[in-house]
């Protein structure tokens, strides 16, 4: 019982991480219909860039996040401009799975040429503290993840819900037709949301980076969880990629803490299954947007 | 038409079979044992991905099945012959195909974007199954085949041939797929998948049907794939290259056409070789790697033979429009404003 529940502790604090970059990916599919396969390599790209700037400029990995989420906002927005802008609509969902999967081959190319292949992990001071209460173990290092992860959370929100790009989005994600119609640039929301996608995975990729030894292939094991994530929130839906986030996260910890971690990554993949055979829209998705 | 295709084919087999008979290099023999490996695997892709549309990104995972099935049925064995695997290669492909059917009816009650997502996780399940189930595939560790006990001098020969035998095969499903009612079917799940289940055709039966076949195939080219390096790891007999590769090199020579694929593995394999031959480092192959697929993307999104086939058809309408005197411009040709615009240059 007391595995089970630290596990379940564990897996929400994790939850938070996760739940921020499935948003991104998730947003990204809404606005552009993009299943982005770059999404893992983008936050283990951001967690390498922190990396640099913890290991180089001392510079914290919390502190990290402003310039780690600007510079991936704009490798974002490029890759938006130069590789997806450019395909037809006809073939755009079934290319652009090329072209994102071509791209997170690329990051993991750099990243190797650059760090090499061996596993790096960003060691602060506060790495290896932690708090009992009532028997059960918490780590700074998550608890701070888990805290940064819904503060982020809420600037997309914000966002999203308050500004005039966040009104640009919604109309969009709703009907892209409409949206263009009544005036929404929808090249630019594209290109913008994309690069907001790659935000969220920059933020995700330096606590990530705290949690997690890393390596540049690591984004293989990312992208099949955040894959799983999305399906199960509802492909589009933001507010279920969070819940998702945590509901795979905590069930994975509860696997790995009672029978054992080698197997906790099967549950994305049980889950997923379960979701396809009983509710294949996912929790908060929309039938009819075509994907389904 | 038919027999011009008919003579090519002919004219294929007979090149196939003659080819290892010059004597040739050792790294040649290797070369040509992996471009038939990955023309066969695209060829099968190219059933499910190009003409029903269902970009699956899991085939590599059947791959690994078909690799550590024969490993396991020969984990004790001593060969004689050393035929002995090749002749189980059909077990191999039902194994697969069986494995294939039920994911493919639970992943195909999905589209396009959701059908890649589970056949990628479904990629990774297998490649973490390879991993921890150490009693059957030995973990990390890697499991060993027999030795296969052909001579040094023609090592390579009855790999060459088998595999050859495998894409004939492949091709030749492909010709009778194109020329019945089941591919009329599936390019009708690619056009539109609600009208043509409207119309009366058994969409889900007949794109789980394609699937299993291709599955079931690349199956038995991970087999003879594993025989071929007697020693086999998780992390190369389930790889998401294998899966790109594929993917990419039917993208280049055209999916949904006959010899597309089979054009796409001839350039990228022979072109890979190179690459890691000359670069060496790993690293610096996956990026030069991702960089020409980001290309061929960009510029010919529906690959090497469609293009020149689209190309000479329009010039051979120009020639007939010149010769009946209809003024340039003449928008008469009927052709799409699609495909006037993917020629772009070409059409000035």
């Amino acid at each position: 019982m007391h595995a089970l529940i630290q596990g379940v502790i564990l897996g929400i604090l994790t939850g938070g991480v996760y739940a921020l970059m499935a948003s991104g990916q998730t947003l990204i599919f809404g606005i552009m219909k993009v299943v982005n396969l770059a999404q893992g390599a983008m936050v283990i790209m951001a967690a390498y860039l922190s990396y640099q700037l913890f290991t180089r400029f001392g510079v914290d990995p919390f502190l990290a996040i402003p310039i780690t989420t600007v510079l991936m906002f704009a490798f974002g927005v490029g890759v938006e401009l130069l590789f997806l802008r450019p395909l037809r609509r006809e073939d755009k969902s079934e290319l652009s799975l090329l072209v994102t999967f071509a791209v997170a081959l690329l990051i993991e190319g750099v990243l190797s040429v650059t760090w090499g292949t061996t596993y790096r992990s960003i060691n602060a001071s506060y790495a290896n503290s932690s708090w009992t209460l009532w028997g059960y173990q918490i780590t700074v290092v998550r608890l701070w993840a888990f805290v940064l992860s819904l503060v982020a959370l809420g600037l997309l929100f914000w966002l999203l819900n308050r500004t005039r790009f966040g009104r640009a989005v919604r109309a969009t994600v709703q009907n892209p037709q409409s949206a263009r119609l009544l005036g929404v640039e929808a090249q630019w929301v594209s290109a913008l949301g994309f690069g907001l996608g790659a935000a969220t995975a920059a933020a995700a990729g330096s606590v990530y980076g705290l949690l997690y030894p890393f390596y540049p292939g690591s984004h293989y094991d990312l992208i099949s969880r955040l894959l799983s994530i999305v399906v199960l929130g509802g492909l589009g839906s933001v507010g279920g990629a969070v819940v998702a986030g945590v509901i795979v996260s905590t069930s994975s910890a509860i696997v790995a803490a009672t029978i054992s971690p080698a197997w906790s990554e099967m549950t994305f993949f049980v889950i997923l299954i379960l979701v396809l055979l009983i509710r294949p829209q996912g929790l908060f998705g929309n039938v009819d947007r075509g994907a389904i | 038409m038919r027999l011009p295709s008919v003579l090519r084919g002919g004219v294929f087999v007979a090149v196939l079979v003659t080819v290892p008979m010059f004597g040739l290099q050792h790294w040649f023999l290797n070369l040509l044992v992996f471009v038939l490996m990955y023309a066969t695997m695209s060829s099968a892709w190219n059933l499910v991905g190009g003409f029903a549309g269902y970009p699956s990104l899991g085939h590599a995972g059947f791959f690994g099945i078909g690799a550590y099935t024969i490993a396991l049925i020969f984990k004790d064995h001593v060969l004689t012959t050393g035929y002995e695997p090749f002749l189980l290669l059909p077990l191999v492909g039902l194994v697969g195909g069986f494995i294939g059917w039920p994911i493919a009816l639970i992943s195909m009650r999905t589209r396009a974007d959701v059908f890649a997502i589970v056949t990628i996780t479904f990629l990774f399940v297998v490649q973490t199954l390879a991993f921890n189930l150490h009693d059957l595939t030995g973990g990390s560790q890697g499991a060993a085949l027999p030795i296969p006990p052909f001579p040094a001098a023609t090592f390579e020969l009855p790999f060459y041939y088998v595999l050859a035998a495998l894409l004939i095969l492949t091709m030749g499903l492909t010709f009778a797929t194109m020329r019945s009612k089941v591919g009329l079917s599936l390019v009708s799940i690619r056009a539109d998948e609600d009208k043509a289940r409207g119309v009366g055709v058994p969409t889900m039966g007949v794109k789980v049907l394609a699937f299993s076949v291709s599955v079931g195939i690349t199956a038995m080219v991970g087999a003879v794939w594993a025989y071929y390096q007697s020693f086999i790891y998780p992390q190369f007999a389930v790889d998401p290259l294998v899966t790109i590769a594929i993917v990419l090199m039917t993208f280049l020579g055209g999916r949904g056409t006959l010899w597309g694929p089979v054009l796409g593995a001839v350039i990228l394999e022979s072109g890979q070789q190179l690459l890691t031959y000359q670069l060496g480092a790993v690293q610096l192959y996956l990026i030069v790697y991702a960089l020409l697929f980001l290309v061929i993307i960009l510029l010919l999104p529906r690959g090497i033979l469609p293009t020149i086939q689209d190309r000479l058809r329009l010039r051979r309408r120009r020639r007939r429009a010149d010769a009946a005197g209809a003024p340039p411009g003449d928008p008469t040709p009927s052709s799409e404003p699609d495909t006037a615009s993917m020629l772009g240059g070409g059409a000035s």
